[in-house]
């Protein structure tokens, strides 16, 4: 009874210790040449494609659903399953969308009009998280099986910008399985449509044990010319040093996020290349700035204050954090968008040095001589070194009195928190697929509304801007528009409704033969992946 | 004075003048203990107050000038800019703080259930002895790692940093109660047959005062090998669940949080960050075990 024996806690955690450091010295296995192996910090959240609008998830179901138009490494547009599109001749608040013939789902079924039509009604669904991206549309209508016609509120001429993560579903497929709402991710639904898939893309759904492992197989009734790679198996690797660790030794081929300490010893890894590029991705704070009380500090909310914003602003010591959390591999910055967007500018991007001594007085100023204590929510699997930042900054605000309790989750959970609005203070992160300043402003800023305003958790409310907003949907004269993104930029920036950090950097790495584009969405397409 | 010197010259003491592995795992035991304890005083920096950390200075060497601030640390710096010499005395100092309450809380409910199960026997023997099997039959780090998952289920958010120690000595608590329980069982059926209990049960003493002044000395013995081989198990769980991300939270680095931390710059050239914890770690635990495994050795009249 007495013979102990060591604890398989312990055994675990120095075997993970041992194979890390083997693995070192393992050789390079040559790649299958029809397989990829493709790992990534995290999972898709689900596979139903209209019910949640984050990036990872995206980039999974690219490869089993098809939207109608995609976006070109150069950032343009290319037709996908649209062939052609323009806005009606005769009425500019409607859009035509010709369609790709002789296109069939997975099960079989014909692609036609009505199928986009379904797929619309389905986007704009109340549970969809996708809605605030089609909140000028009206209506569709299948003029025959190839033309769809899409009607708008009014004038819309970026619409077609906002189709580059519109999946498109089976009609007949949604009406089958009773799926006409999307799943509702941030309510916890569960839905035939997270686990099940019918989509005209190039891969098929072989298996899928989420968290674990995905595998995909190549759809050979594919309209496109058959890709190289016929089978993918993604998994996900949520610690660094294991992610690395499976590409040296072979295990992968294909790591999409390759941690920031590791590019330079993998760059000089014979038999590993890795190409780096900028992502069209800010990663910001935000706090609740109207509400009287914070959930963790009821009856009081210090953001409600603008010298409390801005004592934050001047705390945070963005250089500080390029250089060391991020090892260089960021841009950082002041204005929540990237260099990428319409809308970006350069000035308002400008920041300046930390001053505490003038935070502390910001501080006293607006009553918080003494600091105050808050709770600070943090994703720890989707941002790069996302967990390291908050700590970082936890830091920053310590030093001018303000104690933040870190909260460290994964996304799954860090997410719907924040749709939910049951978090008041957290870290974000924010790509633009549309490359326009108008989808930060429908999602982040605007007031919580028809469909616009879902991850506003700023609970940002200004009936002005909200104003403005509006009309960029549907204002044609282009450099009024700009003009318009200016002065609802100008308004964020003097209200301080986000504290922007930087602009992620990304790094792939990939075995020698298989050339993998950084893509300036991080949504890389394996049909699009050549093996030399 | 006399108490002094009759323990100096007890049985006890002579087997561990005479075993040196015991000396050197109770000096450096207590050396860690000791620095752990007086960390507040004695380390260079509070890696625990993040107002206090300068991230600039984050991976810096050891025994080298940082090329920002010029700092020096003797054992380095991590991804933060924490001292790894500061932040191993506070988290050595946490990881036996949650060690010794979780084998004092597993200590304490093994010894009650053990107690009423060998003295009252019959069908509470038999339910008691029965959970206590089928808690066996799992991995003691899979109960700690489900009892930890509801905690984060039912406590809210706001709290759960301040309640994460607790919830680490509850979870590792819970999974190692089953060994005190099952050894005070079986020697107190033991006793219980014994004519001295039999003889203080003919002359009316209550049943809870012969197993408290009776029994209970007379099981101490085993119940004190299994609490210093608990700890150094309960200070490995505690480091696993850490590792794991399940324990303390990352601003209040534990020695498994630390390995944890330094284990994603193996490939990238900071070793320093992952060998000092992992040291500590390893000295830690080891010389612990050893002591547990002189003192069953010690306490076993067989092996005299």
């Amino acid at each position: 009874m007495t013979k102990h024996t060591p604890s398989a806690g312990f055994r675990r955690l120095f075997a993970s210790l041992m194979l890390s450091a083997a693995t070192l010295g393992v050789a390079m296995t040559a790649a299958d040449a029809n397989t990829l192996r493709w790992a990534r910090v995290g999972d898709a959240l689900t596979l139903d494609p209209h019910s949640a609008n984050e990036g990872p998830t995206s980039t999974l179901l690219h490869h089993i659903y098809e939207t109608l138009v995609s976006r070109g490494l150069d950032g343009s547009l290319q037709p996908r399953l649209a062939t052609e599109w323009s806005i009606h001749p005769d009425d500019p608040a409607v859009w035509v969308f010709k369609l790709r013939d002789g296109v069939k789902f997975h099960d079989g079924a014909d692609f036609t009009a009505e199928d986009v039509v379904a797929s619309v009604t389905r986007v704009t669904a109340e549970t969809s998280d996708f809605k605030g991206l089609h909140t000028s549309v009206a209506g569709a209508e299948a003029v025959d099986d190839y033309t769809v016609h899409i009607k708008m509120k009014g004038p819309t001429p970026l619409y077609v910008q906002n189709l580059t993560n519109f999946f498109i579903m089976d009609k007949g497929w949604i009406e089958a399985n009773g799926v006409q709402a999307p799943q509702d991710f941030k309510a916890g639904e569960e839905k035939f449509t997270v686990r099940n898939t019918n989509g005209t893309g190039p891969y098929m759904l072989e298996s899928r044990d989420p968290e674990v492992k995905t595998v995909l197989k190549v759809n050979a009734g594919h309209w496109a010319p058959a890709p190289q790679v016929t089978e993918i198996i993604y998994t996900p690797i949520k610690e660094a040093a294991t992610r690395v660790a499976a590409l040296l030794s072979g295990e992968v081929d294909f790591v999409q996020d390759v941690p920031v300490q590791d590019i330079e010893r993998l760059s000089n890894t014979p038999g590993v290349k890795v190409t780096t590029g900028p992502e069209n991705r800010t990663i910001f704070f935000s706090y609740d700035m109207t509400s009287d009380s914070l959930v963790s500090l009821p009856g009081d909310n210090p953001f409600k204050k603008p010298q409390v914003r801005e004592a934050l602003a001047l705390t945070l010591d963005r250089d500080a954090i390029r250089q060391v959390v991020m090892r260089g591999q960021s841009v950082p910055g002041a204005l929540n968008a990237p260099p990428f967007v319409n809308g970006y500018d350069a000035a308002m991007d400008a920041y300046g040095k930390p001053d505490l001594d003038r935070a502390k007085a910001l501080l006293a100023e607006a009553g918080y001589a003494n600091g105050f204590s808050v709770d600070l929510h943090c994703p720890n699997d989707r941002y790069i070194n996302d967990e390291a930042i908050c700590q970082a900054f936890v830091g920053m605000m310590g030093r001018i009195g303000i104690k933040a309790n870190l909260v460290s989750q994964s996304r799954t959970i860090h997410f719907p928190a924040i749709q939910n609005r049951q978090v008041d203070f957290y870290l974000l992160g924010w790509g633009v697929p549309t490359f326009d300043s108008q989808y930060v402003f429908d999602f982040l800023v605007h007031s919580l509304e028809e469909g616009r305003g879902g991850w506003n958790g700023s609970r940002y409310q200004n009936p002005e801007v909200d104003a403005m907003i509006k009309s960029l949907a549907t204002e044609t004269d282009l450099a009024k528009r700009d003009a318009t993104i200016a002065d609802i930029w100008k308004k964020v920036q003097e209200d301080r409704v986000f504290l922007m950090v930087h602009n992620q950097a990304l790094a792939y790495a990939a075995k020698d033969g298989i050339d993998i584009a950084v893509h300036p969405e991080n949504q890389p397409h394996m049909a699009n992946v050549a093996f030399k | 004075m006399n108490r002094l010197a009759r323990a100096w010259d007890s049985d006890l003491a002579y087997s561990f003048r005479h075993s040196p592995v015991a000396v050197v795992a109770a000096a450096v035991s207590l050396t860690i203990i000791l620095a752990a304890v007086l960390s507040p005083w004695i380390a260079p920096h509070n890696p625990f107050n993040p107002a206090t950390l300068v991230l600039m200075d984050g991976f810096t060497p050891p025994m080298e000038p940082n090329a920002f601030t010029g700092n020096v640390y003797l054992l380095g710096t991590d991804n933060q800019g924490r001292d790894i010499l500061s932040t191993i005395l506070y988290g050595a100092r946490l990881s036996l703080f949650v060690g010794f309450s979780a084998v004092l809380f597993s200590m304490v409910l093994g010894i009650t259930l053990g107690l009423i199960a060998g003295w009252r026997g019959g069908w509470v023997d038999s339910l008691l002895m029965r959970i206590a099997d089928v808690q066996l039959s799992f991995p003691s780090i899979l109960i700690a790692l489900l009892i930890f998952g509801i905690a984060r289920g039912v406590i809210p958010p706001a709290y759960r940093e301040t309640m994460a120690v607790w919830v680490l000595i509850v979870a590792i608590g819970l999974s190692e109660w089953v060994q005190f329980a099952r050894v005070v069982r079986g020697a107190a059926m033991v006793e219980k047959s014994k004519e001295y209990v039999q003889a203080a049960r003919v002359i009316g003493v209550h049943p809870a005062r012969i197993v408290a002044t009776h029994i209970l000395p007379n099981v101490m013995g085993p119940v004190l090998v299994i609490a210093t081989i608990g700890l150094a198990l309960a200070i490995i769980a505690e480091a696993t669940l850490s590792f794991l991300g399940v324990g303390v939270p990352p601003t209040q680095p534990s020695l498994g949080t630390l390995i944890r931390i330094g284990q994603g710059f193996l490939f990238s050239g900071e070793w320093w960050i992952i060998l000092f914890p992992s040291i500590a770690l390893l000295a830690l635990a080891l010389s612990v075990n050893l002591l547990g495994d002189w003192l069953r050795d010690a306490l076993n009249p067989r092996l005299k």
